[in-house]
């Protein structure tokens, strides 16, 4: 076993167990209390229901993972486009920085009814919501590593004459990766938490639309199955952005092992 | 190989006190001078005037006779840091200069393959800046800064952060390497020895506002030992040096 993989493995085991020792005591609670299953399924429940509800479940989250995708793709665009351009024209950063910050303070819960009233129960609203959320933190990440570049290397790059694009090319956006994909790694559990948001209020497809159906039947059980369902898928996209990452940025690895 | 020429050349920043006043200085071909002058004194703003970066309010700079005053990517200039930069590997850090000048990937690397040998990098090409010792990073960088022309270069402190061995052996390879390559170059140093070991004359910058104030011709064949440092006429060029530098009011 390579010592890499050890380290991983006993760094895991703390929270594995302490997972474990949580279902142990929620399932014995249960058990013992003699908790109505409505009230709180037991963790035997949550697994019969996601057993028996699993292809429907899988159905629905192929849609919410479908307006994940499209509505990151899309944020991740705006946000590159807006932190490029506010990097290139400082008067433009004047203006729309302190908007673009102020429209973070409108909660989302709250725009989800209104881009359902405007634009229908289909994937549109859905998909806009997830590009509210996610661009904002892509674009200020980006911004920020654009203008920490070192002066100087800025300097040495012009004295070999290399044009405003270049510049970008070869520093700006390498520098800037490594926050991009720190924020990228929060933007994508917020990307499905409001997709799963914005089907609680309109629509037939996806997590969301099934939450509030077993929700209105009282189905305790498939409700806690369909959370876990989401955190885990959640926890994918995560890893996906860091599998990402590492391939993005070979060097990463390198130097953090060199620092040692 | 050409000709730079500064010619009364007079600077401030942002138009406070004068950093530099009625600079005139000629580099011949092939020829390397060493700037020498306390720190603060405006050695690296007079070298960012040359590579275009900053523009004087008065004065011109030549090459060959060409006014090139404010003009960038015409000299090739190593900064007093490294400037590697750690996301790319060796050989593409080496390569940027090409890849600025518009040559593909591919031609570039073969380039910087073809001078690592001769630059005593061979083998580190795929590897990043910060696995590579101090002296390896300061090849790089030499060897980058070649690759951009080999016409003018500016050094801006190139051995400065080394260590007393690694900086002697490194004096030992940039004579070794230089021979073959005759560029016409300006070498800024705090180091008296280097100074003189490695340059064909050596002008004094001091004063507020900085001005040349001496020239010493070193008038010494080439290659030099690295032995010329422990010979009498050495000690004679220090000790006139050192006789004129004009100590900073402590
Ligand atoms: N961007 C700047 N704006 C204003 N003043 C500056 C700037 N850069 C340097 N100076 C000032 O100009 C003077 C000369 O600085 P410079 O860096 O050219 O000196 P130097 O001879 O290269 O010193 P060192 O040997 O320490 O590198 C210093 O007093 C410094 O404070
Ligand atoms: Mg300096």
């Amino acid at each position: 076993m390579s010592a890499r993989l050890r380290s991983t493995i006993s760094k895991a085991a703390f929270p594995v167990a302490a997972l474990v020792l949580l279902f142990a005591a929620w399932q014995l609670i249960c058990t013992v209390g003699n908790i109505p299953k409505y009230m709180l399924p037991s963790p035997a429940d949550v697994f019969a229901a996601f057993k028996a509800d699993w292809r429907l479940m899988l159905s629905h989250a192929k849609v919410t993972l479908l307006e994940t995708f499209i509505g990151l793709f899309f944020g991740i665009l705006i946000g590159f486009l807006m932190a490029v351009v506010m990097d290139r024209f400082s008067v433009i950063r004047k203006m729309i920085y302190p908007l673009v910050v102020i429209s973070q303070t409108i909660p989302t819960v709250a725009i989800a009814p209104l881009l359902v009233i405007w634009m229908g129960y289909q994937m549109l609203p859905k998909i806009v919501l997830i590009i509210l959320v996610v661009f904002f933190p892509i674009t200020i990440s980006l911004l920020e590593g654009f203008s920490s570049v070192d002066a100087d290397t800025v300097n040495l790059m012009r004295s070999m004459g290399a044009s405003r694009m270049q510049i970008f090319r070869y520093v700006k956006l390498p520098n800037s990766l490594g926050q991009f994909f720190s924020s990228l790694k929060i933007s994508v559990s917020y990307a499905v938490v409001s997709a799963v948001v914005s089907e609680w209020i309109g629509g037939t497809e996806g997590l969301g639309c099934y939450m509030t159906r077993v929700r209105k039947s009282f189905s305790s059980d498939k409700m806690f199955a369909v959370i876990i369902l989401i955190s885990v898928l959640s926890l994918i996209l995560i890893w996906l952005t860091t599998v990402l990452q590492h391939a993005c940025m070979p060097w990463e690895k390198v130097n953090s092992e060199q620092k040692r | 190989m050409a000709t730079l020429e500064v010619r009364d050349l007079t600077f401030a920043y942002n138009n406070t006190r004068n950093i530099l006043e009625n600079i005139n200085l000629t580099v011949n071909d092939g020829e390397l001078v060493c700037l020498l002058g306390v720190s603060g004194g405006g050695k690296t703003t007079l070298f960012n005037i040359i590579a275009g970066l900053l523009k004087p309010q008065q004065g011109r700079v030549l090459i060959d006779g060409e006014d090139i005053t404010g003009q960038t990517g015409r000299v090739s200039y190593m900064l007093q840091k490294d400037m590697l930069l750690p996301y790319r590997t060796v050989e593409d850090n080496i390569a940027l200069p090409l890849l600025i000048k518009g040559m593909n990937k591919k031609e570039a690397r073969k380039i910087v393959r073809g001078n690592t040998e001769r630059f005593g990098i061979a083998g580190r090409e795929k590897k990043y800046p910060a696995q590579l010792s101090g002296g390896m990073r300061q090849r790089a960088a030499l060897l980058r800064t070649y690759l951009f022309s080999a016409d003018v270069a500016l050094l801006d402190e190139p051995f400065s952060a080394l260590d007393t061995i690694t900086k002697s052996a490194m004096h030992r390879w940039y004579l070794d390497v230089m021979e073959n390559i005759k560029m016409s170059t300006v070498f800024i140093t705090h180091d008296v020895d280097e100074a003189i070991l490695l340059s064909d004359r050596i002008l004094l910058l001091g004063g507020r506002p900085a001005t040349l104030t001496d020239e010493i011709v070193i008038d010494e064949p080439k290659p030099r030992s690295s032995d010329f440092v422990l010979t009498d006429r050495f000690l004679q060029y220090k000790r006139r040096i050192i006789s004129k530098i004009q100590a900073p009011e402590a």
